[in-house]
């Protein structure tokens, strides 16, 4: 199995993803652009290389899932987009383009405001309240008006379902809400900087299950606005909640399609093993 | 051994235990106590208001107080606080930023060796860089040394603290487009706040305590004086000079500068206690 696995690992193998994307994309130009693309993209730490030469086009306020078993390098993808992959000492080759453009061009301060991220495990800031938690990043950038934040806040708080929860403990820690409640209020936070990508990296995967039904809902409603990528590694997951699914596996991106195309008729042989549960 | 014996022998091993975990912690307390029952019943005479509202009196007349001294200390330790939290703090954050890199190891090194070389040679050491230079004792130079004693304290509260919030908070505000110097004061530090507060306080409860060092730069001064160019009184140079002196009504007074040392110290934890209760922890 694993033999099989590597060899069909070549680099011809790379899929087309451009023409899959393009061919299924709206009708205008813009529309038809993606809203990024990995092109060459390699990622190490250190001396060890974690993603090789992926090509990936992130298709505009669509889902696109990240599946493959653990360390195939999915967090690694997803932390590039956003720089964050340098903030641990990796470094990148290749390119990321954001509407065209190169993000190693950007300031990694200005480009995460345009592509925000929500992490694994739920962190609220813990020194400050509901409310704050929600204005963190607009007050810290200089934003000083305390009604505007105050609207912001619960403008926000409404988007991610959460008002009619919190709003009697806004001046309560964020620390103090539940893990479910905690991860939807971090979801307010990244929406409040106005991004237009959203990156998430298992965001469900520390919740119960109510808690995870509710963010699944929340990304069904929020990719009528932004374009979102998520990992996972709940399959039924990624088949409910993503228009296209992409799935790495040792670092390479193996294969990129419809999500239901993926989950039903994969052209690869090892996605096919790995959605049937046949390993990872 | 049969099953009741076994449980017997237990119980036996947990009383012992038991027993000396609770000696042991008579020893403390009772050695605290032993302090400040000998302190008091030594200087019960000179504790009241005229030792800390009085000035000294003239050589040869009873009584008289320490409020100079006592100014003079908290003089002291301001001056000292005044460079000694700047550094520390600035230094124990470049230190939990920066884990590998020869500057950074070298710098860790170096607190740690300043950490542990005695008081009395960092007095020496104020003597040499500020006193011969000003060609005179200050409260500068006394100011000087107890920063120093101060910095390697809270670099490393600092350092330690930082590296315990968890680094997704750090994550958190970088993803957010904060810039890193804004995530490390406004989203770091807070969640360290409480840690650093301690290894200031810590540090400061040390120097006020620190004697040696500010014979050589301080001096000490019988008169009242807030000039900082000017030799300076301290409570503990006070002690140590009415300690030796041959006089009883002096050495009395002595032993009630030391309870009142000790108590500000007391005083100093209960509003530190204060300072710290309502903060969030991570
Ligand atoms: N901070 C790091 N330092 C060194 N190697 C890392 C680090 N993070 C991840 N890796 C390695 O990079 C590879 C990809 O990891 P990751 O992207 O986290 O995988 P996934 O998210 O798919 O589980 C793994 O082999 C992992 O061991
Ligand atoms: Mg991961």
């Amino acid at each position: 199995m694993y033999d099989i696995m590597q060899q069909s690992l070549k680099e011809n193998d790379i899929p087309r993803i451009q023409e899959t994307l393009e061919s299924v994309s709206g009708a205008t130009d813009a529309a038809r652009a993606p809203r990024m693309e990995a092109l060459g993209l390699n990622a190490w730490y250190g001396k060890t290389q974690a993603l090789f030469n992926v090509t990936l086009s992130i298709p505009r306020n669509k889902v696109l899932a990240i599946i493959g078993p653990s360390g195939c390098g999915k967090s690694t993808f997803l932390r590039s987009l956003n720089r964050m992959h340098e903030e641990v000492g990796g470094s990148i080759g290749g390119s990321i383009l954001l509407d065209g453009e190169d993000i190693m061009d950007r300031d990694p301060v200005f480009l995460r405001r345009k592509v925000g991220m929500v992490f694994q495990k739920p962190n609220p800031f813990p020194t400050m309240t509901v409310a704050q938690n929600v204005v963190a990043g607009l007050k810290l950038n200089g934003m000083r008006d305390r009604k505007e934040l105050a609207r912001i806040a619960e403008e926000n708080l409404k988007r991610v379902a959460l008002w009619d929860e919190v709003k009697d403990v806004l001046h309560k820690p964020g620390s103090s809400l539940s893990g479910g409640q905690q991860q939807r209020l971090c979801i307010a936070r990244t929406l409040a900087v106005e991004p237009e990508v959203i990156l998430m990296d298992e965001p469900a995967s520390a919740l119960d299950p109510i808690s995870t039904m509710k963010i699944e809902e929340l990304i069904d409603e929020l990719k009528k606005k932004y374009t979102i990528v998520i990992v996972t590694h709940n399959m039924q997951q990624a088949a409910r909640i993503s228009d296209f699914t992409a799935f790495f596996y040792m670092g390479k991106l193996i294969e990129v399609d419809k999500t239901a195309k993926i989950f039903t008729k994969p052209t690869h042989r090892q996605t096919e093993d790995y959605v049937t549960g046949s390993f990872g | 051994m049969s099953t009741t014996a076994l449980y017997t022998w237990r119980k036996f091993k947990n009383a012992t235990m038991l027993s000396l975990t609770g000696l042991s912690l008579l020893a403390v307390v009772g050695v605290l106590f032993l302090i400040l029952a000998y302190t008091v019943s030594k200087g019960i005479n000179h504790i009241n208001w005229d030792l800390i509202t009085k000035m000294p009196a003239p050589v040869g007349e009873e009584g008289g107080g320490m409020a100079n001294a006592i100014v003079g200390s908290l003089i002291l330790v301001s001056l000292g606080s005044a460079y000694g939290i700047p550094v520390g703090l600035f230094a124990g954050i470049y230190l939990a930023q920066t884990e590998k890199g020869w500057f950074a190891r070298t710098v860790r090194f170096l607190t740690e060796v300043l950490n542990g070389i005695p008081s009395i040679v960092i007095g020496v050491v104020a003597f040499i860089v500020v006193v011969l230079p000003m060609k005179r004792f200050s409260a500068l130079a006394g100011g000087f040394a107890l920063g120093i004693l101060m910095i390697p304290l809270i670099t490393r509260t600092t350092e330690e603290m930082i590296r315990l919030v968890p680094s997704s908070f750090r994550e958190a505000g970088l993803a957010l487009g904060i810039p890193r110097w804004k995530t490390m004061m406004f989203v770091i530090l807070p969640a360290a706040f409480k840690g650093i507060f301690t290894g200031i306080f810590l540090s400061i409860a040390r120097v006020i305590g620190e004697t040696a060092p500010l014979l050589f730069t301080a001096l000490g001064n019988r008169f009242w004086s807030t000039q900082l160019d000017q030799p300076i009184a301290s409570m503990t140079v006070f002690i140590y000079d009415y300690a030796r002196a041959p006089f009883d009504d002096w050495n009395q007074q002595a032993w009630a500068a030391s309870f009142i040392l000790i108590m500000l110290v007391f005083v100093l934890n209960i509003i530190f206690r204060f300072v710290t209760r309502k903060t969030y922890t991570a």
